[in-house]
């Protein structure tokens, strides 16, 4: 396929248009990505996550300028929420990250979240594919860490860096709301303002609380403006990457990830099986027939996922 | 899973530090249910056009005070063609004298807007050209 072609030799418009194919009609960009996958696998795959303005994309763009330094290729998949009410959205993750934009080895793409809640850990996936195939070494996905399905998108990353900074009031409480889990490093960023050492101090109760792995996350502190910790935080990278090597865990988490998508995408197919085939009167009935008691739930389904199969023993969608 | 949506890189060319114009554009952008990307300020062109690439957008919003358009425009537009992009509908706005208006639409900027532009008839501009 041309297009693979082009993007397994370097072609970074043909690598942007495959990513908006990919938000815009994924049916469509599945047959490329098919034929992509077997180029894919070699990134490593970096999440930074936190509360709004916590210092993530500074932070992002620090370790990038770093890695380059080091000859490392880079790609930053930075996403932002979408309004629920007028489906736009105001990406400026790369305000903090301009110097990068003309360095042929770094790649960004700045993607809203758009409201599609599997859909988007699905296009995510695809991105960090296309932009490993465009042989990116190191991708970071940004996204903001307040609600369950942001967190779901980092968590196909290799490791999960998660950073918040003190002053917040709540943002412990950000932190405990099941987010907690997923990070493998800890940053308090913005040390430079009042209130860091405590926040640090109950960041490290909370996690000798909740230690269950083998990997106990260190608890960071930087000054993403100035670069203060930030060589240190690329060593603990470096330090959990090795970590999940020799675990074994890397290959444990790969397979986590990998699960994950093809339940992302089974979701997101049958849901579309189920808009496609099943009109809404024919729901409206059958609820209004359980909510009389004329039928139970169970039936229902039943008859629904009959409908299901058939349409696509029958092909499916239109 | 079908969701066609607009995406505009919102710009700010050349060396004044005020981004207040191009700020209430993004937003009446994104009001619109477009996808704005905004960088801030003082980009220079490769960088406009780099970062359009990138992001696949569909239109590039030049906001501009500094008056230094007549080299700064042309610059995106050359750099655009020898990216083959082309295609991505370039507008601007901001202080432009009327009289250089024709000159920066033969170098194949789609629309200006001057000063007092009602955000809406940029919003129409842009569904309009984009289908
Ligand atoms: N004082 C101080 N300010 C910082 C530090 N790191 C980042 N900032 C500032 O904090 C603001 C937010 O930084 P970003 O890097 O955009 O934060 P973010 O987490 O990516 O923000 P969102 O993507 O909007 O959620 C910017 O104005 C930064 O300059 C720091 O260590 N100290
Ligand atoms: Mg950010």
């Amino acid at each position: 396929m041309e297009i693979v072609k082009k993007i397994i030799n370097g072609d970074r418009r043909a690598a942007a248009k495959l990513i908006t194919l990919a938000e815009n009609d994924f049916d469509k960009a599945e047959d490329i990505l098919k034929e992509l996958y077997s180029y894919t696998g070699n990134a490593l795959v970096i999440g930074i996550t936190g509360p709004p303005g916590a210092g993530k994309s500074t932070i992002t763009d620090k370790l990038t300028k770093s890695l380059r330094k080091q000859g490392k290729t880079v790609g930053i998949i930075a996403i932002d929420p979408t309004s629920p009410f007028t489906g736009g959205a105001l990406l400026g993750d790369r305000i903090r990250m301009q110097d990068l934009s003309t360095d042929p080895g770094v790649f960004i793409r700045s993607m809203g979240t758009r409201g599609h809640l599997g859909g988007l850990s699905q296009v995510t996936q695809a991105a960090v594919k296309i932009l490993d195939a465009l042989g990116k070494e190191v991708i970071f996905i940004e996204t903001v860490g307040v609600g369950q399905a942001e967190v779901d998108i980092v968590k196909v990353a290799d490791t999960v860096v998660l950073i918040t900074m003190p002053g917040m009031g709540d943002d412990i409480q950000i932190i405990k709301a099941g987010i907690m889990e997923i990070g493998d490093i800890f940053v308090v960023n913005k040390a430079d303002k009042e209130g860091c050492e405590r926040l640090i101090t109950e960041i490290e109760m909370m996690l000798d609380l909740n230690q269950n792995g083998q990997w106990r996350p260190p608890v960071l502190k930087t000054i993403a403006t100035s670069d203060f910790g930030i060589q240190e935080l690329e060593r603990e990278i470096k330090h959990h990457l090795e970590y999940l090597k020799e675990s074994g865990e890397l290959e444990q988490r790969r397979r986590e990830s990998a699960k994950k998508e093809i339940f992302d995408i089974i979701q997101e197919k049958w849901k579309e099986i189920l808009a496609d085939s099943v009109s809404n009167e024919f729901l409206n009935e059958i609820v209004t027939k359980v909510v009389k008691r004329d039928e139970d739930p169970y039936t229902a389904v039943k008859k629904i996922s009959d409908i299901l199969m058939y349409s696509y023993t029958q092909g499916g969608k239109k | 899973m079908k969701a066609k949506k607009i995406r505009v890189l919102v710009a700010k060319p050349g060396l004044d530090g005020h981004d207040r114009g191009a700020k209430v554009v993004a937003r009446a952008l994104r009001d619109a249910g477009m996808e704005v990307i905004y960088t801030g300020l003082r980009q220079t062109p490769r960088q406009i056009v780099e970062t359009a690439i990138q992001e696949d957008v569909n239109v590039i919003g030049l906001s501009i005070l500094s008056g230094a358009h007549t080299h700064l425009f042309p610059e995106i537009m050359r750099l655009l063609k020898e990216n083959k992009a082309e295609d991505i509908i370039v507008i601007a706005g901001g202080v432009i004298p009327e009289e250089d208006i024709p000159e920066l639409k033969k170098v194949g900027i789609a629309e200006i807007f001057t000063p007092g532009t009602d955000t809406r008839d940029i919003i129409n501009f842009i569904k309009e050209k984009v289908k």
